[in-house]
């Protein structure tokens, strides 16, 4: 009997571990077949006359859908970059400075509802903030600022930091929290008054975690679809202007996949188009985890 | 703490989180107000009809919500079990646990159409047609569908699951673990019959986690199995399916007349806000429930 139940506990406990192996096999599993559909540009050479590596980053025209159709990777790339800046550059000072404010100068009935408002902003479905930024969030900002084209970068920049905002807010919100009370009480005795002390002592030891939360931000930022493709116009400029019309990467892939033909070089492109925003995702993921790894380590005094 | 007095980075701060905070509110406000005026009960059971610009947004309901029960059916038991592992079996020094909580890391992290590229790739070109091929059907599953749509999401929810079960499991105290263990209980006893009820409401929130964010998500299943206009509902798991979150999509960027379509399109953003709004702050209000269950006691 003893024998038997604790050869039932030995399987149960390798079903669990199978079990739990299937995330490890879920993210080769997406690195793979991902892959496998942008390998014909590596091995084809009848893909290779239309789409190749070197035709990626040698031309600056993205013209997919044509009788000389043409796969520039640089205005795609270029309109990535263009959307993530404005993103970061608006929703990294209100994430970490609303972070800042809520642990260490709210009072605690206002942190019980700040904290739910951005869990609520966390929920809100990435199509309805495309939807916001298209039929709102557009005209207002074109009224105020006078551009001209009504949908471009600037735009798809605000509503993708609406996105980005909970992450930074909430990890950055963790890590300051996480700050021993004793180096706060240290500041303050020694004669620092509250805003020196949240600006020299308590947000410099949360550094480890507001790095991450910008990361993961930043992560977020680049592999976000439908906000972009919404909010951004689609057109796929080559300009360093914040109100011109633009396209990203990921955008790329969602408008076109349903239109290109199976198997044809435009369908490799737009995989190998993804499986570059995979790999770019993965390691700034990667690097924000391993600075949470070591910022927990040090929290718990082993670093 | 010492109270703030009013200073200039106070209120710089304070600024900022207020802006968060109006944000939030404009956009829900700004949903609220456009989008309740044309509800109705038919608006929720009837079809669209003359190209969107009329109707109701009854097959997108039905078919989200069959999309998340299926999702719900597939990825909570698989990552109930491997929070289970994370929380009760690993040693947190081995290399398989650290590759486990690696994967589920950069699992949260891939972006969400790159999991619509995968779904296509790999269930619908290489097990949808590959089950056909083994089973010799006609064109059944090797084709974009409800079954694969649901599988894809609930690849691209594991680390919901995982991250809040897990977070719950945690949360019982040891004493729960050794009492049962000390009166005879094996370990698996243990986890299934005190820490698994235990940790149940985190359990839970999870499961509803992942329902909000599979039914908002629309990249991911643009390309597996959601139909652009599809007023037939569907009857089997080899189906195209309309979606609330596509069907937005849909009706912003390619209606061929966008004043007649506005009224429409505000109210079905409207529902499908108030589910998964209402799907998070149960959420919500569940794990605080949880975390004050075990700090009294």
């Amino acid at each position: 009997m003893k024998r038997k139940s604790r050869a039932a506990e030995k399987a149960i406990e390798l079903a669990i571990a199978l079990v739990a192996m299937s995330t490890i096999a879920s993210i080769l599993l997406i690195f793979l077949f991902v892959m496998r559909e942008a390998l014909p540009i590596f091995t084809s050479l009848k893909v290779q006359k239309e789409a190749s590596l070197a035709r990626f980053f040698t031309t600056t025209i993205w013209q997919p859908v044509s009788d000389w159709p043409r796969y520039g990777f640089a205005p795609l790339i270029l309109g990535t970059f263009k959307i993530t800046f404005v993103a970061l550059l608006f929703a990294i000072p209100l994430g970490v400075g609303a972070a800042l404010f809520t642990s260490e100068f709210a009072p605690r009935r206002a942190k019980e509802f700040l904290k739910p408002i951005v869990e609520i902003l966390a929920g809100i479905p990435s199509v309805v903030l495309g939807f916001f930024a298209l039929i709102v969030l557009a005209s207002f900002l074109q009224r105020v600022l006078g551009y001209g084209s009504r949908l471009n970068t600037f735009n798809a920049g605000i509503a993708l930091g609406f996105a980005v905002i909970p992450t930074i807010f909430t990890i950055s919100e963790d890590a300051l929290t996480a700050v021993p009370k004793s180096l706060r009480e240290a500041s303050l005795a020694l004669g620092a008054d509250p805003w020196q002390t949240a600006w020299r002592v308590t947000l410099p030891a949360a550094q480890t975690g507001i790095l991450a939360s910008i990361l993961l931000g930043l992560g977020r930022a680049i592999g976000e679809t439908m906000i972009v493709l919404m909010a951004s116009g689609n057109a796929s400029l080559f300009t360093a202007s914040v109100f011109d019309s633009t396209r990203s990467l990921s955008a790329t892939i969602a408008a076109e996949l349903g239109e290109v033909v199976f198997g044809d070089p435009h369908y490799n492109t737009l995989y190998f188009i993804g499986t570059l925003l995979f790999t770019m995702t993965f390691f700034v993921n990667l690097g924000a985890s391993l600075m949470v790894d070591r910022l927990k380590r040090k929290l718990a005094g082993k670093l | 703490m010492a109270k703030a007095r009013f200073s200039f980075p106070t209120a710089l701060t304070g600024a900022m989180t207020l802006t968060i905070v109006f944000i939030v509110f404009a956009i829900l406000g700004n949903i609220f107000w456009f989008g309740h005026a044309h509800l109705s009960w038919e608006f929720l059971t009837t079809p669209p009809k003359e190209g969107m610009t009329a109707g109701g947004i009854f097959p997108a309901i039905f078919g989200t919500v069959l999309l998340v029960f299926l999702m719900t059916i597939a990825v909570v038991p698989i990552g109930v079990v491997t929070a289970i592992y994370l929380s009760e079996y690993a040693r947190e020094t081995s290399p398989l646990t650290r590759l486990v909580r690696l994967a589920v890391s950069n699992l949260a992290g891939v972006p969400s159409i790159v999991f619509g590229l995968f779904g296509l790739g790999f269930f619908i070109q290489f097990l949808g047609a590959g089950m056909d091929r083994a089973l010799h059907l006609d064109l059944t599953f090797g084709q974009p569908c409800l079954l694969w749509a649901a599988m894809t999401l609930a690849v691209l929810n594991m680390p919901v699951v995982i991250v809040t079960t897990e977070e719950a499991l945690k949360q019982v105290p040891e004493d729960y673990r050794h009492a049962s263990l000390a009166l005879g209980a094996s370990k698996w006893q243990t986890i299934w019959r005190v820490i698994l009820p235990q940790a149940l409401p985190g359990v839970l929130t999870g499961a509803i986690l992942a329902i909000s964010r599979g039914a908002g998500e629309v990249a991911p299943i643009m390309f597996t199995g959601a139909a652009y206009f599809l007023p037939q509902l569907p009857h089997a798991l080899s189906d195209q399916f309309m979606d609330l979150g596509y069907h937005v999509y849909v009706m912003a960027t390619q209606s061929p007349d966008v004043e007649a379509t506005k009224p429409i399109l505000y109210s079905t953003v409207f529902v499908l806000l108030s589910v998964t709004f209402l799907l998070n702050l149960s959420a919500i209000a569940l794990r605080s429930a949880l975390r004050r269950r075990f700090q009294r006691g």
